[in-house]
């Protein structure tokens, strides 16, 4: 909790303390955490003397930044028009039966996090999925499976 | 000194004034749910809307919000007005059907059908708790969270909030929590009787059915932690 | 310390620049576009380096990797400069082949060519393949020929001089007479004629004033922005320098949105390079003029893009859009005037400028002058991003430059404006494109995002689509747009569902008015608009999803089912593997039969057969 603390402020810092770099500093603490501590909100709220209850407000508002743990692998299906019309939304079934969740959860054993982002620009290749940052594009319904067991065995971070 | 025009009549208001304030001066009635003269005005339930502009440029604002313009023209009952007026309170009816603010807006603007399925939340997110929590009794305990059809009115992480002194505030000033009907009729009728008799529910129950006497129902302010366990641990 | 740069200095280097380049390098650029990222260009890039490296021919050949070239169905991309050879859908293992080939022994290699698809002739050369032939690429062209991460090919190809002259021989006022002259209209959607924007802007009183370029570009489908901004982050500073001067602004404001990473990494770059060229901060080129850019990013809510929700997002708060007036030209960031507009219009600046507005002024229509960048994506054979004249009709648009519909499908509708916008049907294919011809049809430009639909695509699913979006995009404060669009979404859905009853049609257009006259920003007001344009046009297809509970284009899940067809089925059992309901049932070479009680309609066996057995109805 300690050193979490100290990494929060250390962003606080790099901002300096400004109010007006708010969603900026969430970002950071995003990025860090992969996800937005309760422990953290209530400290950037403390220092940039903003009410907890509107900094809670702009990071339920966005959809970059999410209050709730994500699991390893981050699983994103884009939901654009041009992939819609040319199915999407069957690949995204195909994962949520796969994964056994809804969009927004993660799966028990904390391994996949689902979720959908509208338009990743890369419309020649849709429908497109996106795992941790890595592009699969032109999916097809049968690759989910083997897509899903490709990143459970694989022994690396989400980073990479 | 601003002069305006509203439905016809040539008015003069201060500088800073709102189409609403300027209305409500010269004794011009436009419906409200969301504002109330102690709190900022919000501009959220679309109620206060009047026209104003002339032809191909005439559009609906919300007169709670909008400033009085030199020459600024306004009309407050045109058709376009009205048809927007009836189909707001008729959204409103299907979020809420047993406020009985509501149906008493329904009644006397003529919305007799609910096209739409009911949902029986009752908060219609006007906005008035979260307001007057923050500027009333500085407590700022509640808040709008997330947006579109998810958004929703909580305390932070939805669970007891350290600010919230129980002061009742919110019950007190939202339409959904007033006076529910219990009246007459069953919750899926809109019975006009409001607006002869008043309070209805007297006519038909020993005492008032308000709300105020079974905090809890709505109350965001005092939730309890809730029973499943989430996974908010550090 | 290095001495600043001056005007002067500047054209100096220019022609040591372009000194440099003119030896007979043979320059491989491969595009290096988010789309390209994801057809593997940055291995053919290191590649192409590695093998020049290892066969010492640094002097013949270099590589640059560069910004998006627009032709995204044929990536990765690699075209041969200066004789602009084009070689499409480039692999590892043909990179060897290609320096041998063509860098050393100046042969084509055929199979690397794009084929026409009409008279399947193969293209050498860029200029002549017909994706690129009828567009005027006076904005996206250059993106080829510049390394973004790399200032001087923006200098090269005469990038800064529109800036070094306006700061040299004109004043604010004659700069701001000059964008007005030319008629260039915003190109983030609503068309408002950008020299006016800036004079009012210019006018508001006092001292500090603000300009901001908005790439939050929400719509989905519509990239053009991102690829600019990416390809050529130099031209949208070039436009935001010469736009503050006009306007009288210190500093600036880039917004990108979250989803566009390489985007913020390529326009930081840029920026310090152009600090370091003495392009930005204090004294310009040795003038009076001081400016500078800051870069915002966004955190993932497309309403964020309004303007007034835009401002807020900078200043730190939540974005959602405000109650107008003022307006940002009154009152704007920080209660100071403000200037925004969008990346292709700040874009188009540093051209109107060198070539003058009566030039500018001649492309174009009547009321929408010069081009417009368009991404013509979806039912279309060479998806990607296209820049077209105004006035150009859809049907060159989506025949002569789209290359048609793929599967020789019949092309049914397109969608423009994105969720603000609204479908044109087949029957007005030769519209011309333009701010009025669009709104007048019930759509709009929009940020110019093109979706193509064929014979398969349901018009219902496309309302029901985008009211989805739009539900849940709504900031939600006004209740018409917050209950609006989730209302008019509950109705379509239950018509797509088959649970659509009479009065239905006659619901949501009442609501749909509603929505659009009661709410207070252009999201909702616009909310509207593609149920209301699915309706005007495609009445039919909703009456017949209500009365018959039918799906003509076989997509409404409920109301369709898949069977197997005795003519073409093969026997093969490759459809019985991939169901993940075990809904199939046959022998090898024998009729298969789907069961209709467990399947579930995912699409994995429609997917699979080679045959096309089977049918969806």
């Amino acid at each position: 909790m300690e050193a979490e603390n100290l990494k929060v402020n250390q962003v606080i810092e790099k901002h300096h303390r400004e109010k007006k770099e708010l969603i900026a500093i969430l970002q950071d603490i995003q990025a860090e955490y992969n996800y937005l501590p309760q422990e953290s909100l209530k400290l950037v709220a403390k220092s940039l003397r903003v009410p907890l209850i509107d900094i809670i407000g702009l990071a339920t508002f966005y959809r970059a930044f999410s209050l709730k743990r994500r699991g390893k692998h981050l699983v994103t299906a884009c939901l654009g028009t041009a992939c819609h019309v040319r199915g999407a939304p069957m690949i995204l079934d195909e994962f949520k039966r796969k994964l056994n969740i809804q969009v927004g959860e993660t799966t028990k054993d904390n391994l996949f996090t689902l979720e959908t982002v509208n338009c990743l620009g890369a419309c020649a290749l849709g429908p497109i999925a996106v795992i941790d940052n890595n592009y699969f594009g032109q999916m097809k319904i049968r690759k989910v499976d083997k897509l899903i067991k490709k990143f459970s065995s694989d022994k690396r971070s989400r980073s990479e | 000194m601003v002069t305006l025009k509203i439905n016809g009549l040539e008015i003069k208001t201060e500088q800073g004034w709102t189409v609403l304030d300027a209305a409500k001066f010269y004794g011009l009635e436009i419906p409200t749910l969301c504002y109330h003269e102690g709190l900022s005005p919000y501009g959220g339930c679309r109620l206060c809307l009047v026209e104003i502009g002339e032809g191909q440029r005439a559009k609906l604002v919300s007169s709670c919000t909008y400033p009085v313009e030199e020459g600024l023209v306004v009309r407050t009952d045109t058709k376009r007005v009205i048809e927007a007026r009836r189909m707001m309170i008729e959204l409103m009816l299907s979020i809420a059907p047993n406020s009985k603010k509501v149906q008493d807006l329904a009644s006397k603007f003529g919305v007799t059908q609910v096209r739409f399925k009911i949902r029986n939340e009752e908060c219609i997110l006007c906005g008035l708790c979260v307001r007057m929590c923050a500027e009333q009794m500085d407590g700022r305990a509640i808040g709008f969270q997330h947006r579109g059809y998810r958004r929703k009115i909580s305390t932070p992480f939805d669970i007891r909030s350290e600010e919230c002194r129980l002061c009742g505030g919110c019950i007190y000033i939202c339409p959904a929590c007033q006076l529910r009907c219990q009246g007459p009729q069953p919750d899926t009728a809109i019975c006009n009787a409001c607006l002869t008799m008043e309070p209805t529910c007297l006519d038909h129950y020993e005492e008032l059915q308000c709300w105020m006497y079974d905090a809890g129902r709505c109350g965001t302010c005092v939730r309890e932690k809730p029973e499943k366990t989430q996974d908010i641990k550090q | 310390m290095k001495e600043k740069i001056k005007i002067k200095k500047l054209e100096k280097i220019r022609s040591e620049i372009s000194r440099e380049r003119k030896i007979n390098k043979t320059c491989i650029t491969i595009c290096g576009g988010t789309g390209c990222h994801a057809y593997g260009c940055i291995k053919v890039a290191q590649t192409f380096v590695d093998e020049i490296k290892k066969q010492n021919l640094q002097e013949i050949a270099e590589v640059r990797t560069t910004g998006c070239h627009g032709f995204c169905e044929r990536g990765p991309i690699v075209v041969i400069q200066p004789d602009g050879i084009f070689y499409q859908r480039i692999q590892l293992k043909d990179i060897k082949e290609v320096i041998s080939e063509t860098i050393i022994n100046k042969k084509i290699i055929e199979r690397l060519l794009y084929i026409d698809l009409k008279t399947e002739e193969k293209i050498i050369y860029e200029n002549q393949v017909p994706f690129y032939k009828k567009q005027k690429r006076i904005i996206f062209g250059n993106n080829g020929f510049i390394d973004p991460t790399e200032i001087k090919d923006y200098l090269a190809v005469n990038g800064y001089s529109a800036l070094a002259s306006v700061l040299e021989s004109m004043t604010p006022q004659e700069v701001i007479e000059e964008i007005k002259k030319s008629g260039l209209r915003g190109r983030g959607g609503a068309g408002f004629h950008t020299g006016l924007k800036w004079e009012i802007t210019s006018k508001s009183p006092g001292e500090i004033k603000y300009i901001v370029c908005n790439c939050d570009e929400g719509d989905p489908g519509a990239y053009m922005d991102r690829s600019l901004l990416e390809g050529n982050p130099h031209s949208v500073i070039e436009g935001m320098i010469i736009g503050a001067y006009a306007i009288g602004a210190k500093e600036g404001f880039i917004y990108v949105r979250d989803e566009y990473p390489l985007a913020v990494e390529n326009i930081t770059i840029a920026i310090e390079q152009a600090r370091e060229y003495n392009l930005l901060g204090k004294n310009i080129l040795g003038t009076n003029f001081s400016f500078d850019i800051f870069i915002s990013k966004g955190a993932g809510a497309f309403v964020s893009g309004e303007e007034s929700a835009l401002l807020a997002c900078i200043e730190g708060k939540i974005g959602i859009p405000k109650q107008r007036p003022p307006y940002p030209a009154q009152r704007g960031l920080w209660g100071k005037p403000t200037n925004i507009n969008n990346v292709e219009t700040w874009a188009n600046v540093p051209i109107i400028i060198n070539k003058g507005a009566s030039w500018y002024s001649q492309i174009g229509t009547k009321g929408s002058k010069g081009t417009k960048i368009f991404s013509l994506v979806g039912k279309i054979n060479n998806t990607g991003l296209v820049e077209v004249p105004m006035g150009m009709t859809l049907r060159e648009i989506i025949f002569d430059i789209g290359g048609g519909i793929p599967g020789e499908r019949e092309f049914k509708a397109v969608q423009t404006g994105g969720p603000s916008g609204g479908c044109i049907p087949k029957e007005m294919i030769d519209l011309p494109i333009d701010y009025e011809s669009l709104t007048q049809a019930g759509s709009m430009m929009g940020s110019g995002g093109m979706i193509v639909m064929d014979e398969n695509t349901c018009m219902v699913d496309v309302a029901k689509y985008f009211l989805n979006f739009l539900r849940d995009e709504s900031c939600g404060k006004c209740l018409s747009c917050r209950e609006g669009t989730q209302r008019m979404w509950e109705i379509v859905t239950d018509i797509s569902e088959g649970k659509g009853k009479k009065g239905d049609i006659e619901l949501l257009e009442a609501l749909a008015e509603a929505t659009r006259d009661a709410s207070m920003c252009g999201l909702g007001q616009t909310a509207a608009n593609p149920v209301l344009s699915t309706i005007r046009y495609f009445r039919d297809e909703f009456e017949i999803h209500i009365k018959e509970k039918k799906c003509p284009a076989g997509v409404c899940i409920n109301l369709i089912h898949y069977s197997i067809s005795k003519e073409f089925c093969t026997g093969c059992m490759a459809c019985l593997k991939v169901c993940p309901q075990n809904a199939i049932s046959g022998e090898l070479k024998e009729l298969h039969v789907i069961d209709q009680t467990k399947c579930i309609k995912c699409g994995a066996c429609f997917e699979t057969c080679k045959f096309d057995a089977i049918k969806i109805e």
